[in-house]
């Protein structure tokens, strides 16, 4: 079997045109096959991010991860380009739904893409996956523990988000929800008022809630990781994306 | 979660990173997730330079407890200093 893959930093066209960079791992054979943009959570287009992105190639999918602060910090450090784009208000929701947009395009243009696409995103980026979805056509989409798609921010929060669940009639494609039964952002309340929009807008969807989990469960590096709800998570993400990206 | 929760602050002064002395002049306060401690949450001080770029930044990041020590004796030292050393 060949399983060679090319894993590299390249250029994308993002929101307004704008070239931003992005990392981007795929299988370097001609079978056609699907794409996902992975989006980083707030902490950065970090290690941990890119080992997502590698994972996704290893399962054989073309992957790109947009830098969502490569127009803050281009060349930075994650964790400076990280710090520097909180303190500019964090990524505004049309900038990331143009850079989602640009990572789609470049699959989309690869020669063996099978046309679909999906986008996941963990932590803030769980928020941002279902922006997407419900801004963007795809073909399916991955809410890890997403904060504030249901439920308002604090007041005087200075960093631009709001929910979202309003946009669920929009919503392009299926989605699969992961949350962590411990998690109280989103809390298991804020999931159910996010399922019930889901089914009054008769969108196909699938959730699971892991019991002795809380936010952040798959994160391998971090004490919130959860080794049972991780990789029963993993196995229910490759199996959505086996049925709705092939 | 990602707390989102940030204060951002006008400051003067100067912090030592990477490549020496630099004058900082913005300052971010947050408890979120942290870069390298090992903690699901920490209280993280940014002291910026933005003119200079982004590794123009030292940080730390503190346990809630190490934060809320640090908070007292930057106060208690404040306080019992003489008056005027401005």
């Amino acid at each position: 079997m060949y399983d060679a893959m090319l894993a590299e930093t390249i250029m994308i066209n993002g929101h307004d045109g704008h070239m931003i960079e992005a990392y981007s791992a795929r299988p370097l054979d001609s079978t056609p096959r699907g794409g996902v943009v992975v989006i980083h959570h707030m902490p950065g287009y970090d290690d941990a991010s890119k080992q997502i992105v590698h994972k996704f190639a290893f399962h054989g999918y073309n992957v790109v991860m947009p830098n969502l602060y490569w127009r803050e910090a281009p060349g930075a450090s994650p964790d400076d380009a990280a710090a520097t784009a909180r303190a500019k208000g964090g990524v505004p929701d049309d900038r990331l739904v143009g850079d989602v947009a640009g990572g789609t395009e470049y699959l989309k243009g690869l020669s063996n893409s099978n046309g679909k696409v999906g986008v996941i995103g963990y932590c803030s980026g769980g928020r941002q996956s279902f922006l997407a979805a419900v801004s963007l056509p795809l073909d399916a989409a991955v809410d890890c523990y997403g904060a504030f798609v249901v439920g308002t921010p604090p007041e005087g929060m200075p960093l631009k988000v709001g929910p979202i669940v309003d946009k669920t009639p929009q919503l392009s494609c299926p989605l699969l929800g992961l949350f962590g039964a411990d998690d109280q952002h989103p809390s298991p309340d804020q999931v159910a008022e996010l399922e019930k929009a889901l089914q009054e807008a008769g969108k196909t969807y699938e959730f699971h809630s892991y019991e002795g989990a809380g936010h952040a469960f798959f994160s391998v590096n971090r004490p919130a990781y959860r080794v049972e709800a991780a990789n029963d998570g993993w196995e229910k993400i490759l199996a959505f994306y086996g049925t709705y990206l092939s | 979660m990602c707390t989102y929760l940030t204060e951002r602050i006008a400051i003067s002064g100067s912090a030592k990173g990477a490549s020496g002395w630099f004058k900082v002049t913005d300052g971010s306060v947050y408890f979120d997730h942290p870069v390298h401690a090992p903690y699901g949450h920490t209280l993280n001080i940014d002291f910026l330079a933005p003119s200079q770029g982004p590794s123009a930044r030292v940080a730390v990041e503190l346990s809630a407890e190490s934060a809320r020590a640090l908070m007292k004796a930057i106060e208690a030292v404040l306080d019992s200093a003489p008056p005027g050393l401005d």
